[in-house]
């Protein structure tokens, strides 16, 4: 067979299809982004409280977010999966993207949220404190709103970046929006069309976010 | 009654209270004056035990406030305290701003909480405010809101730390008059301020403080008119 053949047969047109690939690799981009958000963001904030409270976290537990935070993501992704079936436990390419797309998103969000905690003044703290309420009451009813609010333009910065670098997980062969658009172009050698659908995907998943977090700013000002 | 017995305090090496005896009886109100640095603030802060204390003891109603097995946020309920900054919970309205803590620590319902709140603010004067934002306000707007936050949790002695210092002058009266108005109403209150003749004319005693020690104190009028010791008279001729 002649490569030529070959190639008339592999190569073929976009089709309407493909739009379907698309939107499912988009659904695979939108589950792990949401999960690596959420859960890395709960964490981060548990982590940022203890870089708060605690001079031993801030070396410990510092250096460890550091590493996660200036080791680029993509050798992260490909060191962890290719180290867990060392230990004789392999992962499928979706759990080892989520759990480092976890630390990583943790990892920013540590410093985001502790300098929200430090955005409220230890007086008003001593305020709440002196009403009679628990640590705990002061954390929940007086440092949680207002450092949410401190936090939310730089958290939201941090999510989206992490909804972009999610395309990286697609090395370890995750079939996201970027994996699924390279099969594409590979095959129907059209990367324009799929990119520039590929991009209005990724915008449509980013615009709820910043969209929300307008809204929230504005609903959260003081006044 | 708030008792301290020989109270030291230090901040590492920097030793602030200096064995300090003080007694304020129910209803009493007693001022404290003294330079900058001298410990005002510091001793206030232990009486409600935002700070510790490293040697002698406080009690108040006759309960060790730095015992271990002292509920602090129970004794706190019954210590409001004012700050030279007010404080104010910026995400909340005026209304809940005083709410909160009844509804949270005292767990009152909100219908209660509310009622207690707006009562409270009336008697500051902020009546008409209950659903601005504090930062809506003036300075002196929110010192009442301070002390009506405070007042809430219907603790039966106050505390008040510089609480004109940071007002533009044309505030001062407003807050100085709250408090004036607490005192008619019996309220027992330690008061560190820089204002000494709203000290003379408001308190039964005054303290002067100098570098961690009480260096005097007397009757009110007495300290101000007539003061004993020379520390005293420099720190007076300064300031008046
Ligand atoms: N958290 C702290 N850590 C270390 N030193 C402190 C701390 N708080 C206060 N000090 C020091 O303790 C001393 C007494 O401070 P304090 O605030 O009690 O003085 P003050 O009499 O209230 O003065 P002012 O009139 O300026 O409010 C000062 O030398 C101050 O620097
Ligand atoms: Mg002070």
């Amino acid at each position: 067979m002649s490569e030529s053949a070959n190639t008339i047969q592999f190569f073929t047109g976009f089709r309407f299809n493909d739009l379907g690939f698309l939107a499912e690799a988009a659904g695979n981009t939108l589950l792990i982004s949401v999960i690596s958000i959420s859960i890395g963001s709960v964490l981060g904030c548990l982590f940022g409280w203890a870089l708060h409270v605690s001079v031993l976290a801030r070396y410990i537990l510092g250096s460890v977010l550091d590493i996660f935070r200036s080791v680029p993501l993509i050798i992260q992704l490909l060191l962890f999966f290719n180290f867990f079936p060392i230990l004789g436990l392999p992962l499928e390419p979706f759990a080892a993207g989520c759990i480092v797309l976890i630390f990583y998103t943790s990892a920013l969000v540590a410093q985001v949220a502790r300098g929200g905690i430090e955005a409220v003044p230890d007086s008003m703290r001593r305020a709440s404190r002196s009403l009679g309420m628990s640590y705990l009451q002061d954390m929940r009813y007086v440092v949680w709103p207002i450092g949410a609010r401190a936090m939310l333009p730089a958290w939201t910065g941090v999510a989206l970046g992490v909804l972009k670098d999610s395309a990286l997980v697609s090395v370890l062969g995750y079939l996201e929006l970027l994996r699924a658009s390279q099969i594409l172009i590979t095959r129907t050698q059209e990367p324009f069309i799929i990119l520039a659908i590929v991009g209005a995907f990724y915008f449509a998943l980013s615009y709820p976010i910043g969209k929300l977090s307008a809204k929230l700013e504005q609903r959260w000002q003081y006044d | 009654m708030i008792e301290l017995n020989s109270v030291n305090k230090s901040f590492g090496d920097l030793q602030v209270l200096k064995g300090i005896d003080l007694s304020v009886a129910k209803g009493e109100v007693l001022s404290v004056i003294g330079a900058s640095g001298s410990g005002k603030s510091t001793m206030l802060y232990c009486i409600n035990a935002l700070e510790q204390i490293q040697g002698g003891s406080i009690s108040v109603d006759g309960l060790d406030v730095h015992a271990k097995s002292t509920d602090i946020n129970k004794l706190r309920q019954n210590i409001g305290m004012v700050f030279q900054q007010w404080n104010s919970f910026p995400h909340l309205t005026v209304l809940d701003n005083v709410a909160l803590a009844p509804k949270i620590v005292l767990g009152k319902s909100a219908d209660e909480a509310r009622s207690i709140a707006e009562k409270q603010l009336q008697h500051v004067d902020l009546g008409d405010k209950l659903d601005t934002y504090p930062t809506r306000m003036s300075g002196g707007q929110q010192q009442r809101l301070a002390i009506a936050r405070a007042l809430a949790m219907e603790p039966g002695y106050m505390l008040f730390d510089e609480v004109t210092s940071a007002l533009d002058p044309e505030l001062v009266g407003e807050v100085l008059d709250t408090l004036r108005l607490l005192r008619e109403d019996g309220m027992t209150m330690i008061v560190v301020t820089h204002e000494i003749n709203f000290a003379r004319d408001v308190s039964d005693r005054i303290a002067f403080f100098h570098q961690g020690v009480i260096e005097e104190l007397a009757p009110a009028k007495e300290l101000v008119n007539n003061p004993q010791r020379q520390r005293t008279q420099q720190f007076l001729s300064k300031v008046l």
